[in-house]
């Protein structure tokens, strides 16, 4: 079989899934969770194998498949792996059998349609993050909705229909704007160019004037942050995340979140790159502000799940500040910081379901002193815990490090040059470190130590189910920390395309 | 007057009654046949200027819409009798179910 | 290539690996073993690398595996062993290894055993990462290390809230130190391009300077100091992280880790030398640190607390040194300190051993025939850190003292003064300590006085070899041994013959402290009630530390959660954003309710108003024809 073959194997096996899912009995809702669970195995296994084969020589697509789709508008069925999707698609099918893992205890209603939805949204994300033409991009973006809307509505807890509401009002705005743009974009190439195409390699050569490459990045810019989200587009994600079932946040943090980091990394900035230098400042302080505000957001919550959706808008402040630092190592670091907190966000998030489904309550000052009722679960919370802040030989160390590190490198000379602010924004973000410090461990501290006070206990430690889920995350956590070559050696072309791309004036007239 | 005003002013005259009669009678069966009657008000003018143009199309188009006002007419009967067999009236004022 | 540095490292990690995770099912004499063996096999091969080192003569250098490559820049895991490195590593591994001995007993009873071990070889993991690496990566990598080993042990107990708030706090003080090392970290890394501290060393040692300001990287670098090295305005979580269990104290928050600052600026000497600013700023918070936390020990009645805030008091005296250039003489004192230090707090372990706990001065009294064992090494290393000759700390601080007078990088005769004052301070509290513990009537109730009983030999005997280090430790000559490293500052030649006159002085003051806390605390010490009495007000801001804690809960945390809770939370998030946005639909919504009015039902309605539609449609088309 062809590598090109296994990924579009790997992008389709939850449609097969779905299938069987679909055709099983009524009823035997045993045979629904082990069926996904093994769709999901085979997919991450079948990914694993094209990690390993992905050459980090050579640039551009690998495992490319293109065919043509809707020729009478230049419409092509294009996906590839390359250095900026490969880690998030390995993040997402590592995730896949955690997530159906997960949820084998805590969903008992609607099994199969829970599960059928689990796959088609790994099937959205997996496409989302392979595509390479807009069309498919789109198409993929807009499906990744559907089953949210319905796993946080169906599923979710007592103001569902106001979380999922909101996060579907919010997403759609965003995708409309972005639909007028992707409509504008293609024919903007064809005026110039005289070819219909809605691929990316096609788009991203496109010569735009400085205003439209303006309008156009608002346009995408605002889908791509309210995913991320970016401050002040975020609030749907803290009802999102408390209102959503344990899969629901996983998959929110663990995957789709990232698709807004992404977006901009492959689409927002290097097509418009001459509006994102003229806009870099302004981005920057956007970032920074998510850091900030994020963290101190995260101080105050007293539902330990807000806690942690607060807390993702902190860490993909750091993505977004690495994107924008247009430096090697910020770049690499804010890769790695979207993995890092793909697997720390969902870890978290996991534990919290385990604990919902003993003592059903999400409020922290329901809880203490879980370090000595439950060891090993304290164990577990406790590297997650800290990967979260970012200490060395965890992954949030190995982003954080880079990114602020990133940041400070190229802001530095641009102070020497008479401009401070970028400066400025860097050592704020340097401080966010404390504050990430401070949120994380107040939520320990209140959660694991000081006086017992278990809800609805005695309860029992973790089960081995359990302790499997949440090995896998640790075990990778500490890979990203101590070793990141390996990983960042297939990334590194991508990085350094991304920011010749960015760094490359576009508008027609400017010499290169 | 020429024969294209005389013909065009029948069928406004056609589509006005059964305007009128949609307006101000309550029977449910009188007022589809209004609705009859506008729709040949219509028909009418559109043939009308199909003459007087010289094309086929609009002949053609009045055969189709003739088919599918005997289609829609055969629907909205049984609709009409099916609404009577639950309230006993043809009175439309009976019929406001669908109230915002 | 040799794999000794590397090995040195590794071992202690092993043993947290091995006690973390079966050492709870194996039983504690497994733990122990591994536990200690551990790193006491560091501290060998340690010595195994020290005999190569002497003998090449080169600093040893080992690659352990490159952690990142990005572009043209390589972040190699290196360790660099030269002659600083060594001192510190024997250090850590040697005092590291007496303490881990000396927890044998003292942690028997505990439940958390094999815990405990772990969480204590952990930290000498990431201290020998610490002092071993080559690059300044590599010691922020044991630097956060050791600060969660601290944060772990501190919080040992954790069902007690207070002692996991004091683990926190400690953790979030040095995160703010820690904000400051990476910034100074990164200017480096931007002006050289490397991390590997010989090489930035070498860089500002070399002809031409680099194009960045030592001194602002060299503040920088410091802060991150302040906050592991607990000096103002950063010092405050040590005397807090007293709450972990007593050898923890002595090896994390007295021996090892809290110099690890001290280290750090002796390390990049070679930016301290170019930064006079920098330096000035490094003697000018010492100075005050030594003083302020002299002061406050002076009427803490919490044994520990006592030592504590003597603990940041000398690490003040350190950083006078490093900021006058005496950059040996500091770590002569880092070396001392840890010999007579830990002997201190394992002594206070002792006493709070025999007395099932009790740490409050006021209820001791009279322990010296009890637990004599205890009783002298405690006076020993009281006598040392005093600065009675010829114990260890009358060498090492004397040095610092004549270095803060003579030395023409910044000595200055008020430097001498203040220092001076506080070691008479430090005389006269850690005497009064002895005299308050040991000596005079027994102020225990019953029970406890029944149960006194001197510790088992595991405790005893590491008391016994820290007594006779720090007796003997003043002859180890460390600022002679490291001049070709960092050599001493010059001095005034216009001085020189001040030097025995001060030394002489210096005596003088160590006794000084002695008689006034015999005369004080003699007897039934009802002097130093009627002096307490007397000066009611200053002794209350002394007890109180200044009332610092509270100051900053009232100007950072109070206002950060303010902030968070109203401006952010309440007024922007829920008000503004979620407030728009609701406020929004329901403008929708009330716009669709009244629309739907004329969803009347009624079906003539409808038509009437497709009439009236289309004659306003004909009346707007017929007045623009």
């Amino acid at each position: 079989m062809s590598e090109a073959t296994l990924l579009n194997l790997v992008l389709f096996l939850p449609v097969l899934g779905i299938a069987l899912v679909v055709a099983l009995p009524a009823g035997r809702d045993g045979a629904v969770r082990w069926a996904t669970f093994w769709v999901m195995m085979v997919q991450l296994a079948l990914t694993t194998l094209l990690y390993c084969r992905f050459d980090a020589a050579v640039p551009g697509l690998q495992f490319e498949t293109r065919l043509p789709w809707i020729e009478a508008w230049g419409v092509y069925y294009q996906i590839g792996l390359d250095g900026y999707n490969l880690l998030l698609v390995l993040l997402t099918t590592f995730l896949g059998p955690l997530v159906v893992a997960g949820a084998f205890t805590a969903i008992s209603k609607d099994v199969k349609l829970f599960y059928a939805m689990v796959l088609l949204i790994q099937f959205a994300m997996l496409g989302t993050f392979v595509a390479q033409d807009l069309f498919v991009f789109y198409l993929f973006w807009e499906m990744m909705m559907i089953p949210m809307f319905l796993i946080i509505g169906i599923w979710g807890g007592e103001r569902r229909i106001y979380a999922t509401l909101k996060f579907v009002l919010y997403t759609a705005f965003g995708s409309i704007l972005m639909l007028a743009a992707v409509i504008y974009l293609v024919y903007s190439l064809r005026a110039s160019t005289g070819i219909t195409s809605f691929a990316f390699a096609d788009l991203l050569g496109t010569p735009l004037p400085m205003s439209v490459q303006l309008w156009l990045l608002a346009a995408f810019g605002l889908s791509f942050a309210i995913k991320v989200p970016l401050v002040p587009l975020h609030t749907w994600l803290p009802d999102a995340h408390v209102e959503a079932p344990t899969a629901g946040s996983v998959i929110l943090a663990g995957v789709l979140l990232k698709m807004g980091t992404y977006g901009f990394m492959k689409l927002g900035f290097p097509l418009f790159p001459d509006a994102t230098r003229a806009l870099t400042p302004a981005l920057m302080t956007l970032a920074v502000i998510a850091i900030v505000y994020g963290a101190c957001l995260a101080l105050v919550q007293n539902d330990i799940k807000k806690i942690i959706a607060y807390s993702s808008i902190s860490h993909l402040g750091y993505v977004m500040l690495g994107l924008v630092s247009l430096d090697l190592l910020g770049i690499q670091g804010a890769i790695i910081q979207m993995v890092s907190h793909g697997l720390t966000a969902a870890g978290l998030f996991l534990m919290v379901g385990m604990i919902y489904e003993r003592c059903h309550t999400r409020e922290l000052a329901a809880y203490g002193g879980l370090a000595k009722v439950l060891p090993v679960y304290s164990v577990f919370f406790m590297i997650l815990t800290l990967a979260s802040i970012g200490l060395p030989t965890t992954s949030g160390f190995t982003g954080e490090f880079l990114v602020l590190l990133g940041t400070f490198t190229s802001a530095w000379p641009q102070y020497v040059d008479g401009a401070p602010w970028p400066l400025a924004m860097a050592v704020t973000a340097v401080t966010g470190v404390v504050l990430g410090a401070l949120y994380m461990l107040r939520f320990a501290q209140h959660f694991l130590f000081g006086a017992e006070r278990v809800p609805h206990g005695p309860v029992a430690d973790l089960g081995l189910r359990e302790k499997l889920i949440l090995f896998p995350i640790v075990v990778a956590i500490f890979a990203l920390g101590l070793f990141p070559d390996a990983p960042m050696r297939k990334t590194e072309l991508a990085a350094q395309h991304y920011q010749a791309l960015v760094l490359a004036p576009r508008a027609p007239g400017s010499t290169p | 007057m020429d024969r294209l005003q005389i013909l065009l002013l029948l069928a406004m005259a056609l589509f006005a009654v059964g305007l009128l009669g949609v307006i101000i009678r309550r029977n449910l069966l009188v007022m589809l046949m209004c609705m009859e009657l506008m729709l040949n008000g219509v028909n009418l003018s559109l043939v009308t200027f199909a003459q007087q143009t010289g094309t086929e199309a609009g002949a053609v188009l009045v055969f189709l819409i003739f088919v599918v006002a005997a289609a829609e007419i055969a629907i909205a009967i049984p609709i009409v009798l099916l609404l009577v067999q639950g309230k006993r009236t043809l009175d439309a004022d009976a019929y406001t179910d669908l109230k915002g | 290539m040799t794999t000794v540095l590397t090995l040195i490292v590794l071992a202690p990690l092993a043993g947290f690996m091995l006690n973390g995770l079966i050492g709870a099912r194996l039983g504690n004499r497994f733990v122990g073993v591994v536990g200690c063996g551990l790193p006491l096999a560091a501290f060998a091969l340690t010595l195994v690398s020290f005999r190569a080192l002497e003998t090449g003569g080169a600093p040893l250098i080992e690659t352990f595996y490159t952690w990142a490559r990005i572009g043209p820049r390589v972040f190699d895991v290196e360790f660099y062993f030269d002659r600083l490195s060594a001192v510190m590593t024997l250090i850590v591994t040697g005092v590291g290894t007496l303490i881990h001995v000396y927890s044998l007993g003292y942690m028997k009873e505990d439940k958390g055993y094999a815990r405990y071990f772990a969480y204590l070889n952990l930290f000498l993991f990431f201290m020998l990462l610490l002092v071993l690496g080559r690059s300044l990566l590599v010691l922020f990598v044991g630097w956060e290390g050791v600060g969660l080993a601290s944060y772990l042990l501190i919080g040992f107990w954790f069902e007690d809230p207070e002692k996991a708030r004091a683990g926190k706090k400690a953790f979030v003080v040095n995160r703010i130190g820690d904000a400051g090392f990476l910034l100074g970290m990164f200017l480096l890394f931007w002006a050289l391009g490397t991390l590997d501290m010989d090489r930035i060393n070498a860089a500002f040692n070399g002809a031409a300077l680099p194009a960045v300001s030592a001194s602002l990287v060299g503040i920088l670098l410091f802060i991150g100091a302040t906050g592991k090295s607990a000096q103002i305005p950063l010092h405050v979580w040590l005397p807090d992280a007293m709450a972990g269990p007593t050898p923890v104290s002595a090896l994390i928050h007295a021996a090892t880790m809290v110099t690890a600052g001290v280290y750090l600026v002796a390390r990049m000497s070679g930016i301290y030398l170019h930064a006079e600013v920098a330096s000035q700023v490094v003697t000018t918070i010492g100075l005050v640190t030594a003083f302020f936390a002299a002061t406050i020990a002076v009427v803490q009645t919490d044994i520990k607390k006592v030592l504590a805030y003597s603990t940041v008091s000398q690490l003040g005296f350190m950083f006078v040194a490093l900021g006058v250039g005496a950059y040996g003489v500091a770590i002569f004192h880092v070396t001392t300190h840890a010999f007579f230090k830990a002997c201190l707090f394992l002594g206070a372990g002792s006493v709070i051993h025999a007395l099932g706990g009790e740490q409050d001065i006021r209820k001791m009294g009279g322990l010296a025939r009890r637990i004599p064992v205890t009783f002298v090494t405690f006076v020993v290393a009281t006598a040392a850190i005093a600065g009675i000759p010829p114990l260890a700390g009358f060498f090492s601080k004397d040095e610092i003292l004549w270095f803060a007078f003579a030395s023409s990088r910044g000595g200055a005769p008020l430097l001498w003064l203040v220092a001076t004052l506080t070691a008479l301070l430090t005389s006269f509290y850690m005497f009064r300590l002895v005299w308050r513990t040991f000596l005079g009537a027994s102020r225990m109730d019953e029970k406890t006085a029944h149960h006194v009983h001197e510790s088992p030999w595991s405790m005893g005997g590491v008391l016994v070899v820290l007594a006779m280090l720090s007796a003997i430790g003043g002859f180890i000559a460390v600022p002679h041994y490291l001049e070709a490293l960092l050599p001493a500052p010059p001095v005034e030649q216009a001085l020189h013959h001040l030097e025995t006159p001060l030394l002489v002085l210096s005596v003088v003051v160590a006794f000084a402290g002695l008689a006034a806390a015999a005369f004080l605390y003699g007897g039934t010490a009802a002097r130093a009630a009627r002096m307490e009495a007397r000066f009611a007000g200053l002794h209350r801001i002394l007890t109180h530390k200044y009332y610092i804690d509270e100051i900053y809960e009232r100007c950072l945390g109070g206002p950060l959660v303010w902030i968070s809770e109203h401006v952010f939370l309440r007024t922007g998030d829920r008000l503004l954003l979620d407030g728009t946005l609701n406020g929004m639909a329901g403008l929708a919504q009330r716009v669709a309710g009244g629309l739907s009015r004329l969803q009347s039902g009624s079906l003539h309605r409808y038509a009437f108003l497709v009439l009236a539609g289309a004659v306003a449609c004909l009346a707007w088309s017929l007045s623009h024809v």
